[in-house]
């Protein structure tokens, strides 16, 4: 009787792959409005919260599930399984965060690679103990007995870069009013072109409440790091020497850490019209320095501490050179 | 591969109102230089957009030269100022990303010098061959292999 019911709501899936746990953590912060998504849809899968296993879901009926929202980078195969049955289960498929868009903080590993990785995790960490220098295996025989573990790539993907993605909820984590109202538009039926960022389609500067206090010029004389100094808390990052992504970086977020009194790290990725976060905010930085001196340049530039990490922070897989080159790394 | 048989990929953003016309010069006077540059007509050396520069790694490009109007000498005033620092900070994030300084090279070419765009031609050439090819992939199709 119950299954019966439940057959009548759209069914949604919840899946995780190379991430935090903080988009998990963005459905449970929807609060009571949780309880208007269940009783609209049928979860029918969450490992985090339920338990319904792989075989359950191969077992579902292909393009049963209505939405499947996939937070994380893909990272191991064993993710590429799951999102890749998952893409057969669900008619949309929507990637969840940062880290499914654009690769996020784990995309930060295409600096390396597995065997660099393994080495600083398995050997040389201050806190790691390792006597017998044990590292994981992908195959082990245990009193012949087979045991396998899912194999660790190079390089970390974007949810796209693996199987069709649907639409982008955007955010590190994404914002609950993006989430209801994609959850909403889903419901009704209201859906944007496939592929949209379902965020509006404009830089961070437009909505920015400190854009009234930038000056009729803006130049950079120097680069700060926020613990450099004390921010001003009403005058926009830049125009106080500190880098802020705002420029080159889609809205939507509530501007959560302009209000917090930091300057934006860029985890919403770029707007439409840009195919490359990290090279477009160097442009503009570039563009402000307040020099044309080719050694002030200089001198200035290096003052740019680590700006391929600073500039693709979160979107490095998504980038057009995407990792940094194998033959380079030692 | 052995550097005899090698022959680097270049591309090269060149601006209208002096590189270009400089490169032009070269040709109408005949001079020799290596044929491994594909120019790539600009505006002006600010209008070069580092995604263009990305781009051209991506697709294949073993090196990029941006050319402009000498420091003083732009046609827009400032534009080849914004490309020599656009310029500086790129070859650092390059760097990062495993692509030597060497294989991103910002040259002031004016009208008048054929003779130092051949030199450029040439000499770019010549580096790019010491260096070998740039083989980028970007890790493409590992998860469809695994």
């Amino acid at each position: 009787m119950e299954a019966n019911m439940s057959t009548e709501k759209p069914k949604v899936a919840f899946y995780w792959c190379s991430s935090c746990g903080g988009c998990e953590e963005s459905i449970v912060d929807l609060a009571e409005d949780i309880l208007k998504v269940v009783e609209a849809v049928d979860i029918v899968f969450w490992p985090v919260a339920i338990d319904i296993k792989k075989k359950d879901v191969e077992a579902m009926e292909d393009g049963s599930i209505a939405v499947g929202f996939i937070n994380g980078a893909i990272r191991l195969s064993e993710q590429r399984e799951m999102v890749e049955l998952l893409r057969k289960k669900c008619q949309l498929i929507v990637a969840h965060g940062s880290c499914s868009h654009l690769g996020g903080i784990p995309g930060l590993g295409n600096f390396w690679n597995k065997e660099t990785i393994f080495n600083r995790a398995y050997h040389t960490t201050p806190s790691t103990e390792n006597p017998d220098g044990v590292v994981p295996q992908e195959t082990y025989d245990l009193d012949g007995k087979e045991l396998t573990l899912p194999s660790f790539y190079d390089t970390v993907y974007t949810l796209d870069q693996v199987i069709d993605v649907d639409y982008y909820l955007p955010g590190c984590a994404p914002p609950r009013d993006l989430i209801m109202s994609a959850v909403l538009a889903i419901l009704e039926g209201k859906l944007p072109p496939k592929g949209s960022v379902l965020s509006p389609n404009k830089s961070l500067c437009d909505d920015c409440e400190r854009n009234d206090t930038k000056p009729e010029k803006m130049v950079m004389t120097e680069i700060k790091r926020p613990w450099e100094v004390i921010m001003d808390d009403e005058k926009c990052f830049l125009a106080q020497g500190i880098i802020c992504m705002g420029p080159a970086t889609r809205t939507g977020c509530g501007e959560r850490c302009i209000i917090g009194n930091m300057p934006c790290r860029g985890c919403f990725g770029p707007t439409d019209q840009v195919l490359d976060q990290g090279a477009k905010f160097l442009s503009a930085l570039a563009s402000i320095l307040d020099t044309d001196d080719e050694k002030e340049i200089e001198k200035l530039v290096d003052t740019i501490v680590d700006p391929a990490g600073t500039f693709y922070r979160f979107s490095l897989p998504s980038s057009i050179l995407r990792r940094k080159r194998m033959e380079a790394i030692k | 591969m052995s550097n005899e048989s090698y022959e680097p990929k270049l591309v090269g953003f060149l601006c209208t109102w002096c590189s270009y016309t400089g490169a032009d010069l070269a040709g109408t006077a005949r001079m020799q230089y290596a044929p491994n540059m594909r120019i790539i007509r600009v505006m002006c050396s600010g209008r070069v957009d580092p995604q263009f520069v990305l781009k051209a790694f991506k697709e294949g490009a073993d090196g990029v030269l941006i050319s402009g109007c000498h420091p003083g000498d732009c046609h827009y005033q400032e534009g080849n100022y914004k490309a020599l620092r656009r310029h500086r900070l790129l070859v650092k994030m390059l760097e990062q990303l495993g692509i030597e300084k060497e294989r991103f090279r910002l040259e002031w070419v004016s009208a008048a010098e054929g003779a130092k765009f051949q030199n450029v031609c040439d000499e770019f050439t010549e580096e790019i061959k010491q260096l070998g090819p740039l083989n980028w992939n970007g890790g493409e199709h590992e998860h469809r292999e695994a």
